[in-house]
């Protein structure tokens, strides 16, 4: 927690971008969580993304349900629109919201005790739906808020800072993710901006669900010897896999020339992502290849990140349902609740 | 890059960049925290534990410093320095009490000073409390040099002159004034231990064009005529003033004519506004007061009728820079009189040394400047030492001191036959300012805010005498505002690699972006992959020894960090910590941190 208000001073040679906003334009209020925690690495990762690419900030939705990493939307894009579900139900809230109101950008953020326990369920059909949104899962392996109880995410044989040791199986959302059809599943670490921001934006960007899953270590309950979430643990571990990057369609696109990328795809909207680096033999679009691929790599006692699975063009939560063109949002009360006579109409349609 | 090393006391220094720009090493933000807690008195004692002339540095000083300041690339203004160190001296108690004590028993040492200027004086200042018996040889009626004789009593009143030259002269200093040497060799005969030469640069240079001894009456050297309206020979200036020059001499020249009942004065320069010597602050009390300034001008002769000074012809120019550099090129457009009844010359001082024989050791250079060693202030002849506008041509009072602490430095070694080049070390105390969990012994606005505006003597009251100080000073209000602003930069940003464990959370929360978590490189290289670009070469990059994590190293761009201390709040393992340093500086017989006798009491702040 930190009681120096930030200034609002900064940097002058801090750049634009094309609505002439700064980096720091993208900010929240100040973090409460604790200096260090691996949350706050993500949130300037989020900035980041955000600012680079140009979203408009009263055109963001931010989500979350409950626990420090559910707190963190309010420590960035200020003017944007939030709102805080109860525990573990953001997803069927983003539901709606995206149902009703394709246009915003959805940026959910939650932790592993929201996500994977008390709101598992809801995570599983968020995917199932191919609800149009960024999903961020800040994983510490811990409940950081009721003070570092173990997760469902927590390794077996890692050690509580009391001693503790679990000898439950995890629940691991990149495999979750690939098991129920995830559409974008990537899992990397709050430490390493720059594999980091890159997979953000991508998700931003991916039409449909965009699981990220974040290792980002709790200094507070889950940084010491013994933990598999600690700063140490991971970066002694982390195996880089796959890199990608984002190719906006306004930036000139040679990405698919490029003789160092190994492969690029391209998304709905025109831009596209250039893997830079992928393991032999992997084809982030073959989702049976890469769970046996992630779990060889966890067998071998590694934690593969990257962008691991990508199928752009899978039919999304508006496709199942067959929605309107336009927003819900957009239509009249009339459009939307026709009346007594048009529910006549329906229901004599099934007779 | 290789690891900075922070233990050199001049890395922290340099970053308190006021400190750092003051010839005396003025400890700046530790005298404005002083103030900021109404401590005065300590304000000021810390002061002349460098400065020796706090309240006339107060009113007076040429101020390197405020350009200096960390603040004005924050803001584009700096803190008012100097007028808060008027506030230290204008608020304090009596301080006789602290002054240093004067042994009784002498060292047997007797040291000589020519000339009681601002760098005698200091001499005098740091070698009485060390026992040695100093006699300072004045040519005019009273010590204090330019700083009585030149600089008008509206700038400086002479109360506060006095009071700050009575402090040194009455440690027992034997003055002798109306005794102008005439020769050196004779000074050197009566056997002092060391002999200091503080004569200043008295001669005011000659504009010799067409006309000037035709009505002489009527023309006169800006630094002489000052001297005679202090010494009370002239009290009246005739009504239309032309003042040469476009230098501070220039200025006090123009205002001074206007309180002895000029109607019409201008300042009539050679050069474009930007290339003036005058300070800013100077040239807007003087066009505060319509003194009208004329830039472009450059004069060509005297306009006599009847033996009368009429008017003065000036060529209105152009400058061009050369290709490829060099003195600035004049193009002359037109000419033009200007009516005028009094010229008053403001171009420049020299030295003149007619007085020391050229056989007696002292060498001179090509332009009859006697060769002084940059370091030791010591001349080609061993125990012959020169100092202050002497030494290198006019520059400023505070200059005056630093080269009297140093020279003192060397008069001490000589008189103790240790070798002058042998120069006692700077030292360092650098004390963490954490109080608590959340809590820093230091406040500071880094926000945007207005630098606090001088208050003056009413125009009117002002321009009716010689006497009125025009600036008022900074009321209590203003004090405190200022301070504020003031961004403590002796409050270091310190770091201990071993203990990061590279959260990225100082980088994240940074509001100016100046850390850097990469792997090592050349400097040059680095400074441009930095999270914001540091081409600001004046100001240095710290570097940490590699990291245990992953061996990339910290990076820090000193420019425009404003001391916040969010890294330290926000780093969970104290691998940042807000230190606040303090340069320890030696003076003449005083190791640096050996207890001064100014110091004596003087609490600390933050
Ligand atoms: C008009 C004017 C305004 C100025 N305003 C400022 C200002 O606002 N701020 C600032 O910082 N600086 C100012 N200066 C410059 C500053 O006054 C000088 O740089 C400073 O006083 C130099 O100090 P000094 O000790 O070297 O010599 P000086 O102050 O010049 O003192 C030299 C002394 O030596 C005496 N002397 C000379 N020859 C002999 C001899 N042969 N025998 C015995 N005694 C002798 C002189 O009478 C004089 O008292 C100003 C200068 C001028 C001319
Ligand atoms: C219905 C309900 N049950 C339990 C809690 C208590 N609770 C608050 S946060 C939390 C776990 C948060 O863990 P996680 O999502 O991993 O967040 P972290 O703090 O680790 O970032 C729990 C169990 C609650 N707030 N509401
Ligand atoms: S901000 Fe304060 S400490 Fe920093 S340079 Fe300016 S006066 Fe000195
Ligand atoms: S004190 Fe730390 S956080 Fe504040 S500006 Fe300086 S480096 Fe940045
Ligand atoms: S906050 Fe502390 S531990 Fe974290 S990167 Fe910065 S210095 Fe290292
Ligand atoms: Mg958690």
């Amino acid at each position: 927690m930190t009681y120096i208000p930030k200034p609002r001073v900064r940097h002058p040679t801090l750049p634009t971008n094309a609505l002439g906003l700064t980096r720091r334009d993208y900010e929240g209020s100040m973090s409460t969580l604790c200096a260090g925690c691996g949350h706050d690495s993500i949130t300037a990762a989020i900035i980041e993304a955000a600012w680079e690419l140009e979203l408009e900030p009263h055109r963001v939705a931010k989500l979350s349900g409950i626990g420090c990493s559910s707190k963190t939307p309010t420590y960035f894009i200020g003017a944007a629109h939030g709102f805080n579900a109860v525990h573990g139900r953001m997803p069927a809230i983003a539901t709606g919201a995206e149902a009703a109101n394709p246009d915003l950008t959805y940026i959910g953020v939650s932790g592993d005790g929201d996500s994977l326990a008390i709101g598992l369920g809801q995570l599983c059909h968020a995917i199932r739906r191919n609800v149009d949104m960024l999903y961020v899962l800040e994983n510490n392996g811990v409940y950081g808020l009721t003070k570092g109880q173990f997760s469902a995410s927590a390794d077996v044989g890692s050690r509580a800072k009391r001693g503790q040791v679990n000898r439950l199986e995890p629940i691991d959302p990149v495999l979750l993710a690939l098991t129920l059809g995830g559409t974008f599943v990537a899992r990397s670490f709050s430490g390493d901006k720059a594999q980091l921001v890159p997979i953000l934006k991508a998700g931003i960007r991916h039409r449909g669900f965009a699981l990220v899953d974040v290792i980002s270590p709790c200094v507070a309950f889950n940084d010491h010897e013994g933990s598999t979430k600690s700063y140490r643990y991971t970066r002694d571990h982390l195996e880089a896999a796959v890199e990608a990057d984002l190719v906006l369609p306004t930036a000139e696109i040679t990405a698919s020339y490029d003789p160092g990328a190994a492969r690029a795809v391209t998304l709905p909207d025109g831009s596209v992502i250039r893997f830079r680096k992928v393991p032999d033999d992997f084809d982030p679009s073959d989702r049976d290849r890469t769970y046996a691929y992630v779990r060889g790599r966890q067998e071998a006692g590694e934690i593969p990140t990257g962008l691991l699975h990508l199928a752009p063009d899978a039919p999304d939560h508006h496709d199942f349902l067959e929605m309107v063109e336009t927003p819900l949002v957009n239509l009249s009360f009339e459009e939307l609740c026709p009346g007594a006579d048009a529910l006549e109409d329906v229901l004599a349609a099934f007779r | 890059m290789r690891p900075t090393d922070v233990s050199d006391p001049h890395y922290y220094h340099r970053v308190v960049d006021c400190q750092w720009g003051c010839p005396a090493h003025t400890n700046v933000p530790e005298y404005i925290r002083l103030i900021a807690l109404g401590k005065y008195t300590e304000a000021y004692m810390l002061n002349r534990y460098s400065n020796v002339f706090p309240g006339i540095l107060g009113r007076t000083c040429d101020r390197p410093c405020e350009p200096a300041c960390r603040r004005t690339r924050l803001d584009g203004e700096p803190v008012a320095i100097c007028r808060l160190k008027r506030v230290a001296a204008d608020l304090r108690d009596d301080v006789l009490e602290l002054l240093p004590r004067i042994p009784e028993k002498k060292n047997g040492k007797r040291v000589l000073c020519i000339g009681a200027g601002p760098a005698s004086l200091t001499v005098a200042n740091d070698l009485m409390p060390l026992g040695y018996e100093v006699t300072i040889y004045e040519a005019l009626e009273r010590a204090g040099g330019l700083m009585w004789n030149n600089i008008p009593q509206f700038r400086l009143p002479p109360s506060v002159l006095d009071e700050e030259i009575d402090m040194i002269l009455d440690m027992g200093v034997d003055l002798r004034c109306k005794h102008e040497v005439t020769s050196m060799a004779a000074v050197l005969e009566e056997g002092w231990d060391a002999v200091f030469i503080g004569t200043g640069a008295p001669k005011g240079k000659e504009l010799d064009l067409p006309g000037r001894w035709e009505a002489a009456e009527q023309i006169n050297i800006g630094i002489a005529w000052l001297q005679s309206i202090a010494f009370g020979h002239i009290d009246s200036v005739r009504e239309r003033v032309l003042v040469i020059g476009a230098g501070n001499t220039a200025m006090d020249c123009c205002r001074s004519a206007l309180r002895l009942g000029a109607t019409d004065v201008k300042v009539m320069a050679r050069k474009p506004r930007p290339l003036f010597k005058a300070s800013p602050w100077e040239l807007e009390d003087a066009e505060e007061e319509e003194v009208e300034i004329l830039e472009n001008h450059s004069p060509s002769r005297y306009v006599v009728e009847d033996g009368r000074l009429v008017g003065m012809e000036f060529e209105i120019v152009r400058w061009h820079e050369p290709e490829g550099g060099g003195r600035l090129k004049k193009e002359v457009l037109d000419t033009r009189i200007i009516p005028c009844d009094e010229v008053l010359l403001a171009i420049g001082q020299e030295t003149a040394f007619p007085w020391i024989e050229r056989s007696i050791g002292i060498e001179f250079n090509e332009w009859d400047m006697p060769l002084v060693d940059r370091t030791t202030f010591e001349t080609t002849r061993p125990g012959v030492f020169c100092g202050g506008d002497a030494a290198w041509g006019p520059e400023n009072i505070i200059w005056a001191v630093e080269h009297g602490h140093q020279a003192a430095i060397s008069i001490h070694n000589h008189c103790q036959k240790t070798p002058v080049e042998e120069r006692p070390a700077y030292g360092q105390n650098l004390v963490s300012v954490k109080m608590g969990l959340h809590e820093w012994s230091y406040s500071n606005n880094y926000d945007e805010a207005q630098r606090a505006e001088m208050r003056y003597a009413d125009l009117k009251e002002r321009l009716g005498s010689m006497a009125v100080e025009a600036e008022l000073g900074f009321d209590l209000e203003r004090a405190c505002q200022e301070a504020e602003r003031c961004l403590n930069c002796d409050i270091q940003t310190h770091f201990t690699d071993q203990l990061c464990i590279e959260c990225d959370a100082c980088i994240d929360v940074c509001p100016l972006d100046c850390l850097t978590i990469t792997w090592n490189g050349e400097e040059a290289e680095l400074r441009a992959r930095l999270t914001a670009p540091a081409f600001n070469l004046d100001q240095p990059l710290f570097a940490s020894g590699p990291l245990p994590h992953t061996g990339r190293i910290m990076l820090k761009d000193e420019d425009l960090c404003i001391h916040c201390g969010l890294c330290a709040e926000r780093c969970p393992t104290a691998a940042w910590d807000m230190r606040k340093s303090e340069l320890l500086i030696p003076y003449a017989g005083l190791a640096a941190g050996s207890q001064h006798p100014d110091r004596r009491g003087v609490g600390v702040a933050g």
